[in-house]
């Protein structure tokens, strides 16, 4: 379809040109003794009126062949609120654009050079221009009025029961934290504190990171439930983006940020709502951030409370994988929380008890030094 | 009195010496101090740039349009850039979006476009016999030449160029670490804007004091053709922005290279954590933002000049609004200053200042919206002529109009959440100061080439030029609205790893394929204006029937613009088919005394002036009495 249209503008372009270059030959003899400075008037004012048209015809026709491979209807409140906007203001713009660029056009080719003809001295009409000084001025009022109203309300504190969750952009990846099933609090983080195994530099002095995960490929939310994120970025500035969902803040080395939004519409809602069975929201970054820039997917999966509470049951807290890794990470931990950190250490699998406590009892023995 | 007397008497004696003795080649065109060789230097110096700008738009838009091709076939031009298996390198991608970005906004669209116009046509148009100080006009010119070698050297260096994106964002730019683009690219990209920056000052300074103090006689700022005023509003914009760039630039150099923490806080890279802390990336953000916005004026009111002289000229009628106009400059000048932080809604700045700079934001539609209305009204019953100049300069306004008004959709704060960094950015300024400030430059070049060279341009061809050019400008930019639309990010090397992105490969193809076009459409004007150069139709004294004072020096204009005395001015620039006058334009050195049938009755006082405006010599160097 597309190429529909480019063919039609060449074909269109190739008449143009032909007409420009008969007409050359036709009118040379004539105007070139005339006293008007430029060849192939009439073709080029007639070209005008072509381009109105045919840009028209295009226009409309590229919208509607376009329409479909737009995103889906907002799966956010905030977002159906901002694209009916969009839309609103599109609407008006469009007559706007229309108008103007109809005006234009019919003017140039209307008023093109004729032989005998004198233009209209017409230096300044004060009525005129205050009119069209006002119409503009009174509806960009109106449109901030109502961008004003949706940004602070999507820019407002969270609510208290949201879900908060950290993320972190880095090159070239996210990794998002949750609170945890014990006490779901996030814990406090430094950027000294971040290793191969500490990615997100999670600081254990602080009782609440005991029980934290995180997971850097998925992002799990209840469906229905603000969901708060805590976006900071851990090497070079990152945005997080989330398209189905507009949302889009920026991750800032040094000035975590922050955004809430509703996810109203499950995953498999989607699914069966758009007939894709493959369907997935997506989390990328719209910061250039280096190479791999492109390439920073996170699956975003909204789902119902009980699928959420089991994934997250299956997640194994960040404490346990380090331990695992490095059992003397122990002594690292101030002595008045080891104890609670010990039942995490190491991660204890149902079947395998007894290389869980021996390795607990080395773990505390490595910490004691 | 008797040492003014000798005074002007040695200047006459110096001149006279003048006309006998001719300049070396060095001085008379390579390190020349005329205002009109300057102008050329800076316009040839600005289409190499932007054949080399566009031409790696057309790279990037390949691999885009058509991700995974092999191009193996662009080996002998990018070298290591292309991998074995005919891929372009995603460092490589990032480097040339940057460079396109940096090239045709500083060199092309500010160099390129005021240098060449500010410099050709201020002194032309006010009536004088060169620039305020050729001297420092000629090292505002080299200048601008070092940093643009500096720039292109970079092109070539084995870690590529910078490749940040042009607005260099730091943390990226500041660590060499993170990017194979941050390492001496960025060194020698931020040398050459600094560079580029004391260029761009020498040059507005001198443009500023011609227009102020060396206006011939009688020609009042209300008689200055909107050209100069726009090119006046231009260097005062950049004599308060670009001083602001460079801070923020030297800021930069000192946190990549003595250890400040200016932009730098709580960063782990590589494997380790950097001892920077209390630093803001944010901090540089609003400093180069309020450069960044301005610039967008600096490059699109000396366009927008040029088109109001030439929509006038053209349509046979005098500019609708003329005061109008002037203010409208002024009111988007003003604004231009307090809307920068537009560009920052999502990067966590209190979302208090962003409904502030959003509203400020919206209010810069009401001046541009007066400006788009004047043009039009000056069309309406016009006896219009189809120069060239003419059809870029009312391609100009549909370009202004049509890539504006979507500015007042990404200048909402509530819809630019989800809009911005996506396509729908790059279409809207690539359209409204992009492509709208190119046209101004065709428009200028096409207008003013017989004054330049003494030649004309071929009509025909350049017609053929502009309908090539407008057709595939809007093909490129238009669909670029809807990949916007449906969330497509700008500065992806492909789109391929989300499923979101997978939507538009056939409109991506597209838009690639009508770059590929409008680039090759460019060759037409490159052939017209070097042909011309030397082979086109000597050009008459006036060939656009124009009103302006450039076009009562002789055809080939010499050193010091007017051969005898500077011509006094009379009226403005725009009594183009005054009611009564026998012909369509009476120049503004006619006067009133002399077109008794056409003047209005307030016009008859003037008479009355006419002794005391040729009474005044001050500003003529060159004067005998």
């Amino acid at each position: 379809m597309i190429y529909l249209v480019g063919l039609l503008l060449v074909v269109l372009l190739g008449i143009a040109i032909a007409v420009a270059a008969k007409l050359q030959k036709v009118m040379g003899r004539t105007q070139s003794e005339s006293e008007i400075p430029a060849p192939n008037n009439k073709a080029n004012g007639a070209l005008w009126l072509v381009f109105l048209i045919a840009g028209t015809v295009a226009m409309i026709w590229s919208y509607l062949a376009s329409r479909d491979a737009f995103l889906p209807e907002a799966s956010s409140p905030h977002g159906r609120e901002t694209d009916s906007q969009f839309w609103l203001d599109m609407g008006l713009l469009t007559i706007a654009f229309f108008i103007v660029n109809f005006l234009l056009f019919f003017f140039a080719w209307k008023y093109q050079y004729k032989k005998g003809y004198k233009a209209t001295f017409y230096p300044e009409n004060h009525k005129l221009e205050l009119i069209w000084t006002a119409i503009p001025a009174v509806i960009m009022a109106s449109l901030v009025f109502l961008g004003y109203r949706s940004w602070t309300k999507i820019m407002a504190e969270a609510p208290a029961d949201s879900q908060v969750i950290e993320i972190m952009g880095k090159q070239f990846g996210w990794i998002v934290r949750y609170g945890g099933v014990q006490d779901n609090k996030l814990g406090g983080y430094n950027f000294k504190l971040i290793n191969s195994n500490n990615e997100m530099g999670v600081d254990y002095s602080d009782e609440a990171s005991m029980d934290d995960f995180i997971n850097p490929s998925e992002m799990h939310v209840e469906v229905g439930k603000p969901v708060l994120l805590k976006i900071r970025a851990r090497d070079v500035l990152h945005s997080v983006y989330i398209p189905h969902m507009r949302v889009k803040m920026d991750a800032v080395p040094g000035m975590p940020t922050k955004f809430w939004f509703i996810p109203d519409k499950s995953t498999e809602q989607m699914r069966a709502e758009l007939n894709n069975p493959n369907f997935d929201y997506e989390i990328a970054c719209t910061e250039v951030c280096g190479r791999g820039h492109f390439a920073m997917r996170l699956r975003l999966i909204v789902e119902d409370k009980a699928s959420l509470d089991a994934w997250k049951q299956q997640q194994k807290p960040l404490l346990s994988t380090i331990l695992e890794a490095d059992p003397k990470f122990m002594s690292k931990i101030p002595e008045k929380l080891r104890a609670k950190a010990m039942n995490y250490a190491p991660y204890v699998e149902e079947a395998d008890s007894t290389t869980a406590s021996t390795g607990s009892v080395a773990a505390a023995s490595a910490s004691m030094r | 009195m008797s040492v003014v007397e000798a005074n002007l008497g040695h200047d006459v004696h110096s001149h006279d010496e003048h006309e006998h003795h001719e300049l070396n080649f060095w001085r008379q065109y390579i390190f020349s101090e005329d205002h009109k060789v300057i102008a050329k230097q800076y316009m040839i110096t600005g289409i190499f740039w932007a054949v080399i700008g566009v031409a790696m738009s057309v790279i990037f838009r390949l691999q885009l349009g058509f991700p995974g091709a092999n191009l193996s076939w662009l080996k002998p031009f990018l070298g290591g850039w292309i991998t074995e298996t005919g891929a372009l390198d995603p460092n490589f991608y990032l480097a040339l979006v940057t460079m396109h970005g940096t090239i045709m906004v500083f060199f092309v669209l500010t160099a390129g476009l005021s240098g060449t116009f500010s410099n050709f046509l201020i002194p032309l148009q006010v009536g004088a016999r060169d620039m305020a100080s050729g001297f420092l006009n000629m090292l505002s010119f080299w200048f601008f030449f070092v940093s643009g070698l500096l720039m292109f050297v970079s092109i070539f260096i084995e870690t590529g160029p910078a490749a940040g994106g042009w607005v260099i964002y730091p943390p990226l730019s500041a660590l060499p670490q993170a990017h194979m683009g941050s390492e001496m690219g960025m060194t020698l990209w931020l040398a050459s804007m600094a560079i580029f920056i004391m260029s761009s000052l020498l040059g507005s300074l001198n443009y500023v004091t011609t227009v102020i103090n060396l206006r011939t006689r009688g020609m009042t700022f209300t008689r200055l053709p909107l050209t100069i005023w726009a090119f006046l509003i231009t260097a005062v914009l950049g004599i308060i922005s670009f001083p602001v760039l460079l801070s923020a630039a030297l800021l930069l150099i000192f946190d990549r290279h003595f250890g400040t923490s200016f932009y730098l806080s709580e960063i782990y890279i590589n494997g380790e954590a950097l001892p920077n802390v209390g630093g803001s990336p944010i901090l540089f953000q609003h400093l180069f933002w309020f450069l960044g916005h301005p610039e967008v004026y600096i490059v699109l009111l000396p366009a927008l000049g040029i088109t109001s002289e030439i929509i006038a000229t053209n349509s046979r009628k005098p500019i609708f609004g003329y005061r109008a106009m002037i203010a409208s400059i002024m009111a988007i000048a003003f604004l231009a200053f307090i809307v920068w932080a537009h560009h920052m809604f999502v990067t966590g700045m209190n979302p208090f200042l962003g409904s502030i700079f959003m509203f400020l934001t919206l209010i810069i539609a009401v001046p541009s919206a007066v400006k788009a209305f004047n043009y039009i009204t000056t069309l309406w019953r016009g006896n219009i002529v189809f120069t060239p100049a003419m059809l870029f300069s009312i391609g100009l306004v549909s370009l202004f109009v049509s890539g504006g008004l979507t500015g007042i959709i990404l200048g909402n704060s509530a819809l630019d959440i989800q809009l911005h960094d996506t396509y729908f950015v790059v279409a809207h300024f690539h359209i409204v100061m992009g492509a709208a400030s190119a046209f101004g430059f065709f428009a200028g070049i096409y207008h003013w080439f017989p004054k330049m060279f003494g030649r004309m341009l071929n009509g025909t061809l350049g017609q053929i030029h502009f309908w090539l050019t407008f057709v595939g400008v809007y093909l490129v930019f238009m669909p670029m609205h809807y990949i916007g639309i449906a969330g497509f990010p700008r500065r992806y090397y492909q789109f391929t790893s989300f499923d979101f992105g997978k939507s538009f490969t056939d409109l991506n193809m597209f838009v690639s394929i009508a770059a590929i076009f409008t680039f090759f459409a460019q060759f037409v004007f490159l052939w017209n204006f070097f042909y011309s150069m030397f082979k086109g139709k000597v050009a008459t004294q006036n060939p656009w029937n124009s009103n302006t004072l450039e076009w009562t020096t002789p055809v080939n204009v010499g050193h010091g613009n007017w051969e005898g005395e500077i011509p006094a001015v009379y009226r403005w620039p725009y009594d183009y088919s005054k009611p009564g006058s026998p012909v369509d334009f009476i120049p503004q050195n006619i006067p009133h005394s002399q077109t008794l049938e056409s003047n209005f009755p307030h016009e008859n006082e003037y008479i009355a002036q006419e002794k005391e405006i040729e009474a005044q010599n001050y500003n003529d160097q060159f004067a005998s009495h």
